[in-house]
């Protein structure tokens, strides 16, 4: 265990490291297509919600009652001081900084999001509108692609879809991940595939389909859209939380690139070149 | 164990990294690429044509909006933009109850009209419970009475060439530094068309109040509010949006927004 850099060494001298050839060609482009699309989506996305910065549940928006579950505003308290407050679900938080109140102490901004969570910076509705749009058909393009292509060529059942054998190895792969063990044997592990089946298979068509519901035109087109999300409002909160757990996916996904080795990783999504020399350690070991 | 302690190390270094390297992604380096009438601009609101296309295809011309039961009307039609007009020629007309009110049709037209509004209320009429989308993002569902706008093209004969309809309005909107301009919109004769899009004179049962957009507003029920003017003056059919305005074909989309606000 304590030699574990000196078995490395030797391992790599005494071998040159496996290089595989994991990620093809659409899985790379797609990828990277719809990294690009997101972050813009994600950006204009706050702009767009800093218009009405408040999320409800059902048909409409409730000003003669309350049927808000979100809500994010500055407040000017009995001193004069403006504070940022956010609502959730009744609780009340102090954002001063980042959310209802934020920019320099000197030129405080009264916005939801703050200018450095949105495109543009400054308040405008109508370029965020065009910008979600256009990135809106770039992602839904890129995932259309994806997903045929992964049909054709097997990835999305070899690689994406969990199999009964995935299911069973998850207490393990949990433990392991928890442990920063990771497998490199250049194949996705259990967590790895129940994770993309979940963002690419639950959350993305969600987010297009909720995306879909907000659009009065498509509501008269394919009215079981907002019958099934029962409502355009809440489909608006829906699309709200999709993009709060797409976030809390990315942070992960990236953490993960870092621990298991950011270069190799990053190199075989761009090139689809991968080593996977440290998983022949790591079998050496156990 | 080392191995370990390196990768955790490695990665609380690069998350830290990271995170702290966020608000550099913050935006005001694309601001000066995305302003209105630049050549990105331009690639990125043509995605506008593209939805604008892909939902005429989708949605069958007269696929009617959801209409909803009396027990989902919960509260009073939330007013947005102008409210209340203070331009001389619509105050005089409110004065007089709407008396005097003239809604005059013109441009592609056989026969011009110059309707009162006691002839628009006796043309056949629709009510309708629709949900109001404002292009903020809130709903407010509630119950829209007047004629249907097909109904009083009709009555004027539109031109075969005919593209668009024009509405323009009494209510006068900032632009520029101190200057204004009069509200006016425009949609395709598809929604035109559409049985829904009526000339509402009625709100809720009862008159249709000034907040709202008396004597007359145009209701789109497949497209968001901005669309659908309110102090209607006049209409106008037009094959060329151009000459109005900006160009731009209402008075939100000469200030950048999407002129088809299906989505």
């Amino acid at each position: 265990m304590t030699t574990a850099h000196d078995s490395e060494s030797t391992a790599s001298e005494a071998q040159p490291s496996p290089v595989i050839s994991r990620h093809r060609l659409t899985t790379r482009l797609t990828h990277w297509g719809w990294a690009g699309a997101l972050f813009f989506l994600f950006l204009s996305g706050l702009q767009i919600f800093n218009a009405h910065p408040v999320l409800y549940v059902g048909q409409q928006s409730g000003f003669a009652y309350d049927n808000s579950v979100l809500s994010i505003s500055p407040v000017r308290e009995r001193g004069g001081e403006v504070r940022g407050l956010t609502t959730v679900l009744g609780l009340s938080f102090d954002t001063t900084g980042v959310l209802g109140v934020s920019g320099p102490e000197k030129e405080r901004a009264y916005r939801a999001f703050p200018a450095w969570l949105t495109v543009p910076s400054y308040q405008d509705l109508a370029t965020g509108r065009v910008v979600h749009f256009f990135f809106a058909w770039i992602l839904a393009t890129v995932y259309a692609v994806w997903l045929v292509g992964s049909a054709i060529n097997g990835h999305l059942r070899r690689d994406i879809l969990p199999g009964l054998a995935d299911i069973r190895a998850l207490p393990a792969a949990f433990v392991a991940h928890l442990r920063f063990r990771f497998e490199h044997d250049g194949r996705y592990n259990s967590l790895q595939k129940l994770s993309y089946a979940i963002v690419l298979l639950v959350f993305f068509p969600l987010m297009i389909m909720t995306g879909l519901t907000m659009s009065p035109s498509m509501d008269a087109g394919w009215p079981w859209l907002v019958q099934l999300f029962g409502g355009r409002q809440t489909a608006r909160t829906i699309h709200f939380v999709v993009m709060l757990l797409l976030l809390g996916f990315f942070a992960v996904h990236i953490a993960m690139v870092f621990a298991a080795g950011p270069i190799n990783e990053m190199r075989s999504m761009i090139t689809g070149r991968y080593s996977i020399r440290r998983s022949v350690d790591r079998g050496g070991r156990t | 164990m080392s191995a370990f302690l390196l990768s955790r190390r490695r990665f609380l270094t690069a998350a830290g990294a990271t995170v702290s390297s966020l608000p550099l992604a913050g935006c005001d380096a694309l601001d000066g690429l995305i302003v209105n009438d630049s050549p990105v601009r331009r690639l990125l609101a043509s995605a506008n044509s593209l939805t604008y296309r892909a939902q005429r295809l989708l949605v069958p011309a007269d696929r009617l909006a959801p209409e909803f039961a009396e027990s989902e009307i919960r509260q009073a039609q939330r007013p947005n933009g102008s409210t209340d007009p203070g331009d001389a020629t619509y105050l005089a007309l409110k004065q007089d109850d709407f008396a005097g009110y003239r809604l005059h049709v013109s441009g592609l037209v056989e026969r011009p009209l110059h309707l009162t509004l006691e002839e628009l209320r006796n043309m056949p009429s629709r009510t309708q419970i629709t949900r109001h989308d404002c292009v903020e993002g809130w709903s407010c569902i509630a119950k829209w009475s007047g004629v249907a706008l097909s109904r009083v093209l009709d009555e004027a004969r539109v031109k075969p060439e005919a593209l668009y309809v024009v509405f323009h309005c009494f209510d006068s909107m900032p632009l520029g530094l101190a200057g204004s301009v009069a509200y006016y919109e425009s949609i395709d004769m598809v929604d035109a068309r559409h049985p829904q899009t009526i000339l509402a004179y009625g709100l809720n049962d009862e008159v249709l109040p000034v907040a709202n957009g008396a004597p007359l507003r145009v209701r789109v029920e497949r497209q968001l509010g901005y669309k659908m003017a309110k102090y209607i003056r006049a209409i106008e059919i037009t094959a060329d949006l151009a000459p109005f305005g900006r160009g731009g074909g209402g008075y939100w989309e000469d200030l950048g927004y999407d002129w088809y606000a299906g989505i």
